[in-house]
């Protein structure tokens, strides 16, 4: 890994073919890294090389190419363990995503070990995908959820109230690692060992995090983390679940099919241990190899630089939107992850981008899945502009001039 | 920088989004109904007074997108004084519009909207309160979702 110093932003910028473009005219600015992250040519190229020389069925093949892409398949869960810090690669599940992570774990570690009267535990910034899956369990199980409350706009949460919410019906604690819309970070290694006394156990969604910071879930001390690949470099469609042997040991399967058996019977079956247990059917083969890419890619340039870059980003763009009239800032003041959620008085969010688009500028904007937040806030929507490695502070300039334009437009 | 785009926000657009028509709930109407656009947040409630078949006063209250407040405060304008069966033929008309550029017949003042069908994230939000008309003029007193129509 190289010092932060020493990395040129400029020059990464040519590993990523998509970024050279014009949009309707002119130069992309993509700043909608929160939704997906663009894919770097290594990656590109570990696809294209995989179904060019090594395509093949996984874990069931005696011929030359299934033992490649088995082996390329088993050495990219490796490569996740080694990422996340992860004491085992069979502490690492291959998911479609974040969502499929947490919607794996409240089907069968919910299944297993939640009853009526138990008490899921969430908080009020939370992506739908760390809602509704707990919402489901619940009506089928008869538990209950309740919220860690957010303070306001910038989007923190009130972790005083821990103590009186970690009652004895808590089963089960499932946080947002940083904020999709605030740009919060959540205290979770301080939360999880909190939990860990009581017997809690916890889950961390760190769909914005893993690409952006050293995670260490061993530091961390959670029992499951879940991510994206397609947020850190890497092809859609591709992610992981961590869980702690210990816990994935208590847990049922959770599709059944091919790959997750040892024996079948027409009364009785087997199954394998974590984490093919959890894995039915032929898998994302060529995502994994993808993921590796990225992953090889994230971690030759170092997150904990990568984190660097983003907050001074995060921070450039807080500190030029707040010189703005008219303009209502989210998320914290102080340790602010990669991204800015603002509204613009009296223009609504869809029209900030839309116009935005039209400067070549790509903003997210809307509920950003995080509609009871929103609600909570008192607004229907926000515009956000969320970075990585690759942007640069004269795109930050070039954002906050196409939002005065913007503010012009509509007679601010 | 925007040059291309007084396409989609015409002037009338403009005006009609800062400054709603018939922006107003109507106690004593026959019918109403609500519209929403899950993507936008956009959230209006259209009511209508008849007089038997005729559409006699229209309003509507709510938040939204510029294009999605400017398309209904055109909409209460459009539709007063028309009947059941030709607000339904209207509502034909815009959605060609808003969908292809084009439209059969007069659309009058709403022509403004002919732009729209070159942003496909935008449709919704122009076709979202005649969405709602319709659902008031049936009575089904369900909400309405852009997300239940193709457009």
């Amino acid at each position: 890994m190289k010092s932060g110093n020493s990395i040129d932003w400029q020059k990464l910028r040519a590993d990523f073919p998509i970024l050279h473009q014009q949009v309707h005219g002119k130069p992309l600015v993509y700043f909608d890294n929160a939704a997906t992250s663009q894919k770097p040519r290594s990656v590109i190229d570990a696809l294209v090389h995989y179904y060019e020389h090594d395509n093949a069925n996984v874990h069931r093949g005696i011929h030359e190419l299934s033992n490649r892409s088995t082996n390329a398949f088993e050495a990219a869960r490796t490569r996740t363990a080694k990422f996340i810090n992860a004491k085992s690669p069979d502490e690492i599940i291959f998911t479609r995503g974040t969502t499929e992570s947490i919607n794996l774990v409240a089907a069968t570690w919910g299944a297993k070990h939640l009853k009526s009267g138990d008490v899921i535990l969430l908080t009020e910034v939370e992506h739908h995908s760390n809602l509704v899956p707990w919402q489901l369990l619940a009506q089928r199980t008869g538990a209950k959820i309740a919220y860690i409350p957010v303070t306001g706009d910038e989007g923190t949460l009130d972790w005083s109230r821990l103590d009186s919410l970690f009652t004895s019906q808590v089963k089960l604690i499932s946080m947002v690692h940083i904020s999709n819309s605030m740009g919060s970070v959540n205290p979770v290694a301080e939360v999880c060992a909190r939990a860990k006394k009581l017997g809690i156990v916890t889950l961390v969604d760190g769909a914005q995090s893993a690409g952006h910071l050293t995670v260490d879930v061993q530091a961390i001390g959670c029992d499951f983390f879940a991510f994206s690949g397609h947020k850190i470099c890497g092809p859609t469609g591709i992610g992981a679940l961590y869980g702690r042997t210990e816990v994935l040991e208590t847990m049922p399967p959770y599709q059944g099919g091919g790959e997750m058996i040892l024996t079948v019977g027409y009364d009785k079956t087997e199954f394998k241990h974590a984490p093919h247990r959890f894995e039915a059917g032929t898998p994302d083969i060529s995502g994994p190899i993808g993921l590796h890419a990225a992953m090889d890619y994230l971690d030759a340039i170092g997150r904990e630089n990568i984190w660097r870059h983003d907050q001074e980003l995060a921070n450039y763009a807080y500190e030029k939107l707040s010189a703005l009239k008219n303009i209502r800032l989210f998320g914290p003041k102080q340790n602010r992850a990669g991204l800015v959620s603002f509204l613009l008085k009296d223009v609504h969010a869809h029209d900030v981008v839309t116009l935005a688009d039209q400067a070549g500028v790509a903003l997210r904007g809307g509920h950003h899945c995080t509609q009871p937040l929103m609600h909570k806030l008192g607004v229907e929507s926000t515009a956000r502009a969320s970075f990585y490695f690759y942007n640069m502070r004269d795109e930050v300039d070039r954002f906050v001039e196409v939002i005065q334009q913007i503010q012009k437009f509509f007679g601010q | 920088m925007f040059d291309d785009i007084n396409e989609l926000y015409q002037q009338v657009i403009l005006d009609h989004c800062k400054n709603p028509r018939n922006f107003r709930e109507l106690p004593q109407c026959s019918c109403s109904a609500q519209g929403h656009n899950p993507l936008c947040g956009d959230n209006l409630k259209l009511f209508l007074t008849m007089d038997g078949d005729v559409i006699k006063d229209a309003g509507f209250v709510g938040s939204g997108c510029c294009i999605s407040k400017a398309s209904a405060s055109l909409l209460t304008e459009n539709v007063k004084g028309k009947t059941k069966s030709e607000a339904e033929q209207m509502f034909e008309r815009v959605r060609d519009l808003v969908t292809t550029g084009k439209a059969e017949g007069d659309v009058g003042k709403l022509a403004v909207f002919a732009g729209v069908y070159k942003y496909p994230a935008r449709v919704k939000c122009a076709i979202l309160s005649w969405h709602a008309l319709m659902g008031a003029l049936k009575g089904e007193g369900q909400p309405v979702s852009t997300e239940n129509e193709q457009t």
